[in-house]
């Protein structure tokens, strides 16, 4: 579906393929030596993130839809296609830089005053790197029940509360913060957006191990935490369109990852080396798992489509997310399988070095982070399909009469 | 309130054709007379309705090239009108007749495809005939054999799994050369419906608005269409060519029966509220749009690859059917589920649809056979990138 490069366009990619091939490696398809989740290993590849997003600010391929006053290249969505594209056949450590971007970023040009854009440059740099605080304990699908308290004094707020499952909060320099600024009004109407440094008194970062074993996301305690006022985006009690707009394009951002290292074709190269797709059952298994990348591949060039003649995609977004994480834990599970009792195995006694049991393990980034299927199923229902809501009752109620569960 | 989808991959020309057919179905095959002929004792075929859409519409040359007698349009406004035929059920041959016979045909006959094509395009429907008793839809399971030698043979023997025997005016029929294996020897030939020696024979369907077909053959003159002997790559391209434009007629249905689901979700109310508002309903729901989505988007994608001659047009084929196949089955199931005890009951329709998803899911080929192709091809692939 992906049509010709225009004469422009491909002048575009020529000069992005030569600016990466003199600043990276390629990329290569074997497989890892060892997948390291330790603190140490994940403090390297923080830092190697951060040099990598420097060289592209300094040789202005950041980020290049923004305008060039903020540091973009002040390019077009196709353009930064095309540089996605090729970035991907090199080895490069895009790391959580490009989610961070992506939510923050948009957030701060669309609701954020002159001197909130300020930020923007620095976030492009790599010098400050953002983290989103937004669900708690008692906010997790339903986001706008966010109790973390938020007090003006004088001309600060005063931030006290917990937040979880905080991604990198414990490398991020400044985050951006869902706050309850006023209890006494529906819970949609109490609730500010503020931007904070993570680097300061009063906030302390206790990471949470996933059941992968890495330190994906953290616990944040904030006491006593303070921001200028001029740090509320879009005004005091009126943070919840940023706070939606900004899961909007995180749930864009997560439909859209393409799977690279671990697909179909090498699963059926590896079982025909091994003489497993002899086996009538195997070739359906494996059969079956190629089909569903090929579909998930049409279905993500209808998105583009839509990106290239700038028009509203004709898909929705959640039906992507659904079947690419689906799909992607359902592949891992079949290679796993395929290994038989080598499956039991992990880490440098595995094969591929655990690479797939990795995988299996890391399903719940994706079915639950980014919104739970089951919401992006309900956003289906009510969406696209025009479904009845249910009932509510926590609409017309102050959000201090609400029940919760703690 | 209707369901409104963006439209997908359709110019203002392909919308306005889907429209006018819409339409045309609407009208000349409302459910009502889809049930009349599925409940008269015969042959499960509208001829009346047949003759209309050939003559008014075009419809059975609507991708045969000009020059061979049809209108000259590619297999995506073929796949439309498919999917208009899928979506209403009507009991008239074009997938038999266009979308599996003539692209057969077409591909075997070379020179003189012009000949056994025009007949077709005019709505002289044909139907093919490959499959036999052991139900191996692989055309080198052929057992049958061509007597004789040449361009005359005489045939004698079954052939099963026929879809169009209502209204086939000639069967093409696969057989081959006396004593050859596999795709060796592989030939199509040509049977007059109205020989002596031609039988065929209405089978218990469990699909009752396209019922299957046997064919007895007794000493019946037949003519080789292409070279006798010759026609297995041909067979192959047009059988793969009728895998991709089936799953364009399940899509049709599909969508009919999304729509079937979402209405009755969104009308029926118990506990004083839509069902559609509670989760459990809401959720099938979303799971149907998935369904749909990856569907449509499948289907469209073997269509285009053919009308571009894409060297992968085959394989998008069989990705497209593995996917829609048990696709359009849970389709019918959960929204059969969605409508409570009447959609378990003969009067309504989902039952019409659940069959049709049923046998589709089998004919050409089922899930597991084109996964299996699919990954015998990436294997075969890498060991010629290796190579």
């Amino acid at each position: 579906m992906r049509r010709e490069d225009t004469k422009e366009e491909a002048a575009f990619r020529a000069e992005a393929r030569a600016w990466l091939a003199a600043n990276a490696e390629p990329r290569t398809d074997a497989p890892p030596a060892a997948l390291d989740h330790s603190p140490e290993a994940e403090a390297r590849a923080w830092e190697a993130m951060k040099v990598w997003q420097r060289k592209k600010f300094e040789g202005g391929w950041a980020a290049i839809t923004w305008p060039v006053e903020y540091g973009g290249r002040g390019g077009t969505p196709v353009e930064s296609m095309i540089f996605n594209e090729e970035q991907s056949r090199f080895d490069v450590p895009v790391g959580f830089i490009a989610a961070s971007l992506g939510m923050i970023g948009p957030a701060l040009m669309r609701f954020g005053t002159e001197a909130q854009k300020q930020y923007l440059p620095g976030m492009l740099r790599g010098d400050e790197v953002w983290c989103q605080l937004f669900s708690e304990p008692e906010a997790g699908s339903d986001l706008a029940a966010v109790r973390t308290r938020g007090e003006v004094e004088g001309d600060e707020l005063v931030i006290n509360g917990q937040k979880v499952w905080t991604t990198s909060a414990q490398f991020a320099d400044k985050g951006f913060i869902v706050l309850r600024t006023n209890p006494d009004v529906p819970k949609h109407d109490g609730i500010s957006f503020a931007l904070i440094d993570m680097k300061q008194p009063g906030i302390e970062v206790r990471p949470l191990v996933t059941m992968r074993g890495d330190r994906h996301f953290n616990e944040v305690f904030l006491s006593d935490v303070r921001t200028p006022l001029d740090h509320v985006v879009n005004g005091l009690d009126r943070g919840w369109p940023v706070t939606t707009f900004v899961l909007m394009n995180e749930g864009a951002f997560i439909g859209t990852t393409v799977q690279t290292q671990t697909n179909a074709t090498a699963l059926i190269e590896a079982a025909q080396a091994s003489g497993r797709l002899e086996e009538s059952v195997v070739r359906q298994r494996l059969g079956e798992a190629y089909a569903r990348e090929r579909v998930l591949g049409q279905l993500q060039d209808r998105l583009k489509a839509a990106l290239l003649d700038n028009r509203m995609p004709d898909v929705d977004g959640s039906v992507l997310k659904i079947l690419s994480s689906e799909w992607s834990h359902e592949r891992a599970v079949t290679a796993n399988w395929l290994q038989g009792a080598a499956g039991m195995l992990t880490g440098s006694d595995a094969p591929m070095a655990g690479l797939w049991q990795d995988q299996v393990l890391a399903r719940g980034a994706t079915t639950v982070g980014g919104g739970t299927l089951e919401v992006h199923r309900n956003g289906l229902g009510e969406r696209a399909l025009r479904l009845p809501k249910e009932p509510r009752f926590d609409r017309e109620v102050a959000f201090r009469e609400l029940k919760t569960s703690g | 309130m209707p369901l409104e989808l963006a439209e997908f991959n359709l110019s203002e020309e392909r919308l306005e054709f889907r429209d006018t057919l819409r339409r045309f179905f609407e009208e000349h095959a409302p459910i009502t007379e889809v049930r009349r002929v599925m409940e008269a004792d015969g042959s499960g075929s509208s001829s009346k309705l047949w003759q209309l859409a050939s003559e008014e519409l075009g419809l059975a040359g609507i991708a045969i090239e000009e020059e061979h007698g049809g209108q000259g349009f590619g297999r995506k406004e073929l796949g439309i009108a498919l999917g208009e035929v899928g979506r209403s059920l009507a009991p008239i041959p074009l997938f038999a007749a266009a979308g599996l016979a003539a692209p057969v045909v077409g591909a075997v006959a070379g020179d003189e495809a012009a000949e056994w094509l025009e007949p077709i395009a005019i709505g002289e429907a044909a139907a093919l005939a490959w499959v036999e008793a052991d139900g191996d839809w692989d055309p080198a399971a052929t057992r049958l054999e061509a007597v004789g030698s040449g361009g005359e043979r005489r045939l004698t023997g079954e052939k099963h799994f026929l879809l169009g025997g209502a209204e086939a005016k000639r069967l093409f029929v696969v057989a081959r050369e006396s004593g050859s294996h596999c795709d060796e020897g592989l030939g199509l030939y040509a049977v007059e419906g109205n020989d002596p020696g031609v039988e065929l024979l209405r089978r218990e369907s469990l699909d009752l608005t396209r019922p299957l077909w046997s064919l007895r053959l007794t000493d019946v003159s037949a003519r080789a269409v292409g070279t006798p002997g010759a026609a297995a790559e041909g067979i192959r391209q047009g059988l793969d060519e009728a895998t991709a434009l089936l799953c364009s007629e399940m899509v049709g249905g599909m969508r009919r029966v999304l729509e079937t689901a979402i209405d009755y979700a969104s009308e029926r109310h118990q506990f004083s509220r839509p069902i559609g508002s509670f989760q459990a309903i809401k959720h099938k729901c979303a799971n149907l749009l998935i369904d749909y989505e990856g569907s449509r988007t499948a289907a469209d994608g073997a269509l285009v690859a053919l009308d571009e001659g894409d060297p992968e047009a085959a394989l998008l084929a069989s990705v497209a059917k593995s996917h829609i196949g048990p696709a359009y089955l849970r389709t019918a199931t959960e929204s059969g589920q969605i409508q409570g005890g009447v959609g378990y009951t003969w009067e309504y329709d989902a039952h019409l649809y659940f069959r049709r998803a049923m046998a589709c899911k089998a004919l050409l080929g089922d899930e597991s056979a084109h996964q299996e192709r699919l990954a015998m091809w990436v294997a075969r692939g890498l060991e010629e990138g290796a190579a």
